[in-house]
């Protein structure tokens, strides 16, 4: 009978411990996980000012001054320009190495 | 002597007499009672903290490891139709301090603090001086800066999340996009029209902390955050650009007060620009003044002038009154009803109705105006939206004035055939145009995309007339017409020159406000592009002279960015090259 107990007291010590060590590992992994979290939000921001900067790059007012003073583009005049219809869609893909 | 008699007698001790007295009964049981007593208040006890007040207990628990964090959520972008940056948010820190504990700190740690805020120490001693028990110190602080505040760990120096927003295109969008103050309150334009799906809802979550103030476990989130809903314009950013740079170039070589351009593409009634000058940048809006600020596009209503011309001709030819070729009289460039009198800018002679439009005849409109009663010329205005606002959505839309027909005098309809004693605004005026563009259906405006490419309108005239008018509309571009200047290379447009008098305290002061309204391609129109100059004091006032370059320039360029192919034989143009933005 004695012994018996002594088997079962030994089996709650090891649940015991076992509780306490997954639930110190729980709390492990859920530090990482929020972690994680914490720098996707952080690219987040990064992302949305990265958007911002590029944007502040890419106003057209700075692109036109881009073209015309450091570029010297020019528009062409009507003369310089030359339409070409819109290609009706292909319908099958060309051959390769069709003569 | 008993008791020794007795031990003499050989007694042993335990069977002392003495110790013999048998114990009270009710001894041993008051004992029992009393430990079973103890014993059940323990569990009474037990059961009041464990079940009954269970609630109470538990939350003094809970409030020494668990906290309620807020998690915030940012306000929703605004995009132009291609994605392009209108308006974001981006987190920034503000620096506050509890003056009482940041009296402490050493002026070395003072020094540190001010040459990171760039600010001077005095500046912060001034504010720390404070008596007041929260001061800030600098608000919209970036991110990095402040994580080095927090470097420092200064006593009484506090940070707070906020957001700034910031507007990349800054003052070429101003009036579309409007501005937020603070809080992320949309105050002006699509920020303040939008308001309720640009706000984010921060939500909230319950965790457990660890002594060093590390998140160990998340109890159950109690509120999910809600970022705000991003906006997409209708706007093309390209063709905000152009109408923006044009509108600024024509009100700047005529030296006028004010403009406005807009934009609208005629299949879906999408508003592609918006441009209104002056001006202002949304990120720094320190002395703004009411002019700057004003949406004129919207909000201010004028007497169109001649732009209406083609409404009244319109109207005769839907009820049969005239045919296109129709000889009407405009000699000698007079007519006279009841004690008024009006006139033509230029005498003509006898005019066709189309020639009417073309060189803008005032008493050519007029006597066409005055065929017909003034309750059919009302159910025209009306349906083509003057009277009404646009209904965009957007603040201050305005309906402009257009009188009930019943008070009505002769001279006050002939002068609203050709656009005086009505006022309506550009956008209005925009937008009427959208039934000679779609073959007289009338368009519903739109200042967000629309997922749809083709969108009907409300059928105000028949297909025929608005086709007839478009020719007229053409015809006036032409060199004999009044806005040779607005004409595009490779397009065949349209459009009609508008100079009104203004009216100022009741009467027409000899102010002027120019404009020109157009469709192209006139074979299958695609956009409708309006301009507006307010008191051109350059020399040239008329609308051809005034607006029709700008026209010419925004239309050929919006046309160009929306790759519509060329309908008219390339020309050599008197468009000087190399002047075009790109």
């Amino acid at each position: 009978m004695v012994r018996f107990n002594m088997f079962l007291l030994l089996i709650a010590v090891v649940c015991a411990l076992g509780v306490v060590t997954s639930q110190h590992r729980a709390r492990k992994l859920f530090q990482d996980l929020e972690g994680e979290q914490e720098r996707a939000r952080q690219l987040d921001v990064e992302y949305g000012q990265l958007q911002l900067e590029l944007s502040t790059w890419a106003t057209h007012p700075r692109i036109e001054s881009i073209a015309r003073d450091r570029l010297k583009m020019v528009v062409p005049d009507a003369l310089g320009r030359v339409v070409t219809p819109p290609v009706p869609p292909v319908k099958a893909a060309p051959k390769k190495g069709a003569h | 002597m008993v008791v020794r008699q007795r031990s003499s007698r050989g007694h042993r001790f335990t069977e002392s007499p003495v110790l013999q007295l048998a114990l009270q009964g009710w001894r041993s049981r008051t004992v029992v009672l009393l430990l079973m007593a103890a014993f059940g208040a323990l569990v009474a006890r037990g059961f009041y903290l464990q079940v009954i007040n269970n609630d109470f207990l538990q939350e003094k628990g809970d409030s020494r490891y668990r906290r309620d964090i807020e998690v915030s959520a940012s306000r929703g972008k605004i995009t132009d139709r291609n994605g392009d940056m209108l308006a974001v948010s981006t987190p920034m820190k503000s620096i506050w301090a509890i003056p009482g504990d940041a009296r402490t700190l050493a002026p070395d740690q003072k020094r540190q603090l001010a040459a990171l805020l760039e600010i001077s120490v005095r500046e912060l001693d001034g504010k720390l001086g404070s008596d007041k028990t929260f001061v800030f110190i600098k608000r919209q602080v970036p991110p990095e800066t402040a994580d080095r505040i927090a470097a420092l760990k200064l006593t009484g120096v506090h940070q707070e999340k906020e957001y700034r927003r910031y507007y990349p295109t800054g003052e070429m969008t101003a009036h579309i996009v409007g501005f937020t103050g603070v809080d992320d309150k949309g105050l002006e334009g699509v920020e303040l029209a939008f308001q309720q799906s640009l706000l984010g809802h921060p939500g909230s979550r319950s965790v457990i902390r660890d002594r060093r103030g590390n998140i160990i476990e998340d109890v159950r989130a109690l509120k999910p955050p809600q970022d705000g809903k991003d906006v997409r314009l209708a706007m093309d950013s390209k063709i905000q650009y152009l109408a923006y740079s044009h509108l600024k170039t024509a009100v700047e070589t005529n030296k006028a007060k004010a403009g406005g351009a807009v934009v609208i593409d005629a299949r879906t009634g999408e508003v592609l620009a918006l441009a209104n000058w002056p001006t202002y940048n949304p990120n720094n809006r320190q002395h703004l003044s009411g002019a700057q600020l004003r949406n004129r596009a919207l909000t201010d209503t004028f007497e169109p002038g001649s732009v209406m011309k083609p409404f009244t001709a319109a109207l005769a030819l839907e009820k049969g009154k005239v045919r296109f070729d129709t000889i009407i009289n405009c000699a000698p460039g007079r007519l006279t009803i009841g004690s008024a009198t009006i006139s033509d800018a230029h005498p003509h002679g006898a005019l066709t109705v189309a020639q009417v439009i073309q060189k803008s005849s005032n008493v050519g409109t007029a006597k066409i105006a005055l065929s017909f009663p003034p309750k059919e010329m009302w159910d025209m205005f009306n349906s083509v939206g003057f009277g009404q606002a646009p209904n965009l959505g957007f603040p201050g839309e305005v309906n402009g004035r257009l009188r009930p027909w019943k008070t009505w005098k002769p001279i006050e309809q002939a002068t609203m055939s050709y656009g005086h004693g009505v006022s309506i605004s550009l956008m209005q005026l925009a937008r009427a145009y959208t039934v000679f563009a779609r073959d007289g259906e009338l368009m519903p405006l739109s200042m967000v995309r629309l997922e749809e490419t083709a969108v009907r309108g409300t059928a105000v005239f028949a297909p025929h007339t608005a086709r007839e008018i478009r020719n007229m509309l053409e015809m006036a571009v032409q060199p004999e017409g009044t806005a040779p200047k607005a004409r595009v290379p490779g397009y065949r447009v349209g459009g009609k020159t508008g100079t009104a008098y203004k009216v100022e305290g009741g009467v027409y002061a000899k102010k002027y406000v120019a404009s020109f309204v157009g469709v192209a391609p006139i074979s299958e129109p695609r956009l409708v592009v309006a301009v507006m100059i307010d008191e051109p004091s350059g020399g040239a006032h008329y609308g051809g002279d005034v607006a029709g370059p700008a026209f010419s320039q925004i239309m050929g360029g919006a046309l160009r960015t929306l790759g519509v192919l060329p309908d008219a034989p390339v020309q050599v143009a008197d468009a000087k090259a190399g002047k075009a933005p790109l």
